[in-house]
């Protein structure tokens, strides 16, 4: 059930497969293409539920809200969006490399972007402990003596909520990308097969995404 | 209809294993190890699946429905205690929207169907298809063995900030719920990107059989409301064990915007349950009218009007939450848009109708059911939408009649009328026409038997979700009571000539309906890889009837 019809890499062990129940090579990448997109507005969309618990309760208390933002750390947060900007970029160039066949280039490239993933929740973790010393936490935890105005303990919930529901895209992109990998270790992606790669880079931008508007919401505003 | 050539007939395509087989067999014979149906990967096969699990399913929440019905015999307490009674209409509740209504006829229909009537050989994502229906099982397992295990008695809505302090067990029944919104957003994910990328030569948008419009608007809705719905029963999860406080008002949290976000979907999510059934009756009028459907773009737009003005519509739930005079103005009128888009469908039904040949067969009958119910349903929808009206009827029995007029009423037709109108293609077996006309008469009439006097009692206040209620309230009771067993019988008389007809029904052949619909270009049941020979070519409309004809026209295939 699989076809050879795509002209691969010379001597490279792998073919592009087309499902059975495809035309053609075309439409198998461009439904794989569709799909992502959709998916991925469904992950906007999971994250778009938490923006209006921030929006709402933010509009509840201003006050709360603006003083328990102070509180978190802006260099920590800077560090981690360029970060993330960073390993957006590296994912990207692995497409390029990938359309190029330059299969060695796409695992560094890809490497780097685990890398810096790895980099990001590690400063992450130093925020969470901080945090966890300070009891600044969510809801009935909260017990940071000096900010105590109503709503501030709902700030953390929201905070704790959102960067753990993000972390954990983290890492399930990680996982993504590391699978992606191993296939370009298997020197599996040329000029006309390189969907995985550019699946993988797209769910690794929407994790980039989500960040950029979860930073200044938490860390600026 | 002579197994031969080959399948290879579209441009690029690769060669099909079995095209040097001469035999094609059936897919319910290709493979008949436990294991090949458990892991298989045909659509055809997984929509068998679903339409067992789903029967099972409804089945648990119509045992469930008798039990309330049952209690709610005599004023006071009948056959349960007060607790037992609060668990058992939520329970269900619960399995009949998640587990039953939203996945039904996409999951068993729609899987069977869509491809079929694309001329294509498998939905975009097979895998997916067959993790969605895995998702949806492990769901089911969590959310039922959290029922076992003390239940819930919030009713299905999961109104904050009860949810959030009730000692029964929340948290597995909505994680539950949250797998099952996954499978359907997977579902729709794979109904959107096959109706884009797998029409076969001919096939433009609008020559797409109706069926596969209405399952298209139904998985954008799947797609966009339901990750929201997920993010708030994980939130609500999270609040009843660790007392959060997002939506505690002792906490500073908001109820109001627990509603705000469950509406956001569950309003969107009832067009998820009704807009397939709409797709199913598109077909089946068309097909035993003999009529090309009237109208056919108005109803195409008119689905995706529905699903689009769905999304705008949830605060017509919230007129008595304490919203402003205009909020509940605007919510008012976007809700009546959709009766709007409803009644555009409904004429043009009945367009269909008017002068064709009809042919009363057993879903015909059901359309005629569920026309009645989506229009008596519907209009309790508009009164409901007067927001001044709808203050009295909150949370009255009104309510409870409304939503199985319309939801449960028209969407259960049309699971009858499907079931019926392709078990031939499905099964490749006829059933008794007879016994169908007569469980479909008793269907209906108990319907109308259990639900009529729910209005009229909602109207005379009594409030939903109670469990005993004043002596005068008594006849009406035993009236809908009654009406349940009724339809209960009308449900057992299907089960047992359909089980017959499975085993020992006659082989049906590719067109017992003389349908001009593109699903029935196959065999009954059909091939594995959906079509034998040269694929067929779609050069004219799906339901192309020339004039009203009469059913002597030779079998298409
Ligand atoms: C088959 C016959 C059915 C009977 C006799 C029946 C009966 C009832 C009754 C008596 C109630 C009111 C419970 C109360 O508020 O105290 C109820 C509620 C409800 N039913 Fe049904 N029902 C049936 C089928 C269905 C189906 C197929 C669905 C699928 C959607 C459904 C969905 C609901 C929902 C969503 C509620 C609201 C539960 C709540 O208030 O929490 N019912 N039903
Ligand atoms: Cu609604």
């Amino acid at each position: 059930m699989q076809s050879s019809s795509v002209a691969g890499t010379p001597g490279a062990p792998h073919v592009p497969h087309v499902a059975a129940h495809f035309a053609s090579r075309e439409v198998q990448d461009h439904a794989a293409r569709l799909g992502m997109w959709l998916f991925l507005a469904t992950e906007i969309l999971l994250f778009a539920g938490l923006f209006v618990c921030y929006a709402n309760y933010r509009f509840a208390f201003p006050d709360a809200f603006a003083a328990a933002s102070r509180e978190l750390d802006l260099t920590m947060g800077t560090i981690n969006t360029l970060v993330l900007i960073t390993s957006s970029f590296t994912a990207a160039m692995a497409v390029h490399y990938a359309k190029e066949g330059q299969n060695k280039q796409v695992v560094w490239m890809f490497v780097l972007t685990i890398l810096m993933a790895l980099g990001f929740l590690v400063i992450k973790y130093f925020e969470y402990s901080h945090k966890f010393h300070v009891h600044q936490l969510p809801g009935p935890y909260y017990a940071y003596d000096k900010i105590q105005l109503p709503g501030v303990s709902m700030y953390f919930t929201i905070y704790f909520l959102s960067t753990g529901l993000h972390a954990f895209h983290v890492i399930i992109g990680m996982i993504v990308l590391g699978w992606v990998t191993l296939k370009a270790m298997r020197n599996e992606f040329n000029h006309s097969n390189y969907t995985a790669v550019e699946l993988g880079s797209m769910y690794w931008h929407l994790v980039d995404l989500v960040w950029i508007f979860l930073f200044p919401m938490l860390y600026l505003i | 209809m002579s197994p031969s050539s080959s399948i290879a007939a579209e441009p690029g395509a690769v060669p099909a294993p079995d095209e040097h087989h001469e035999h094609h067999p059936s897919y319910l014979v290709d493979g008949t190890t436990v294991k090949s149906w458990l892991l298989t990967l045909d659509h055809k096969r997984i929509g068998v699946m679903y339409l067992i699990w789903v029967l099972l399913f409804f089945l648990i929440g119509g045992i469930y429905a008798l039990i309330v019905r049952l209690e709610l015999l005599t004023p006071g307490p009948t056959i349960i205690d007060a607790m037992t009674y609060n668990r058992a209409f939520t329970m269900h509740g619960v399995v009949m929207i998640f587990l039953f209504m939203i996945p039904a006829i996409p999951g068993a229909f729609g899987n069977f169907m869509l491809p079929l009537m694309l001329g294509a050989k498998d939905v975009a994502f097979p895998k997916l298809n067959l993790m969605s229906l895995y998702l949806l099982l492990s769901g089911a397992v969590i959310a039922i063995w959290g029922m076992i295990n003390g239940g819930m008695d919030t009713g299905w809505t999961f109104y904050t900030p009860y949810s959030t302090h009730t000692t029964t067990t929340v948290a597995p029944i909505l994680f539950g719920a949250f797998i099952i919104g996954f499978s359907s957003i997977a579902t729709g994910l794979n109904f959107i990107v096959t109706t884009h990328t797998m029409r076969a030569p001919g096939i433009t948008w609008f020559k797409m059989p109706l069926f596969v419009w209405a399952m298209y608007a139904t998985a954008c809705i799947q797609v966009l409301a339901t990750p929201v719905l997920g993010l708030v029963l994980l939130l609500v999860v999270g609040e009843n064990i660790f007392h959060f406080g997002i939506f505690d008002p002792a906490r500073g949290g908001d109820p109001v915007l627990f509603q705000h976000l469950f509406w956001f979907y569950s309003h969107p999510a009832v067009y998820i349950m009704v807009l397939p059934a709409f797709g199913v009756m598109s077909e089946v009028v068309a097909t035993y009218s003999r009529k090309n459907i009237f109208g056919y773009r108005a109803v195409a737009f008119s689905s995706l009007g529905i699903a689009f003005v769905g999304f705008f519509a949830w605060g017509h739930h919230m007129f008595v939450s304490g919203q402003s005079t205009f909020n509940a103005g605007v919510f008012a009128v976007l809700t009546m848009l959709v009766g709007v888009f409803t009644a555009i469908k409904v004429f043009n039904w009945v367009g269909t109708v008017y002068k064709g040949a009809v042919d009363f067969k057993t879903p015909f009958a059901y359309f005629c059911g569920f026309l009645y119910f989506t229009v008596f349903g519907g209009m309790t929808g508009v009164a409901f939408a007067t927001a001044s009206l709808d203050v009295p009827w909150h949370d009255t029995y009104f309510v409870v009649a409304h939503f199985h007029f319309i939801m449960v009423g028209a969407t259960i037709m049309a699971f009858m009328a499907a079931l019926h109108y392709w078990f031939p293609k499905m099964f490749g077996k006829t059933y008794h026409e007879g016994w169908g006309l007569v469980s479909a008469a008793l269907i209906i009439l108990g319907f109308n038997a259990t639900f009529i006097p729910q209005f009229l009692l909602g109207n005379a206040g009594m409030p939903r979700r109670y469990y005993e209620y004043p002596e005068r309230f008594q006849t009406l009771n035993v009236a809908s009571t009654a009406g349940a067993s009724l339809l209960a019988f009308g449900f057992i008389i299907a089960a047992v000539y359909l089980t017959y007809a499975l085993v020992y029904g006659e082989r049906a052949s590719a067109n017992p309906w003389h349908s001009r619909g593109y699903e029935w270009l196959t065999e009954s049941p059909p091939p594995t890889h959906n079509f034998v020979g040269p694929q067929p070519t779609y050069t004219e409309e799906p339901h192309f009837y020339v004039e009203p004809e009469k059913a002597e026209v030779p079998d298409a295939v």
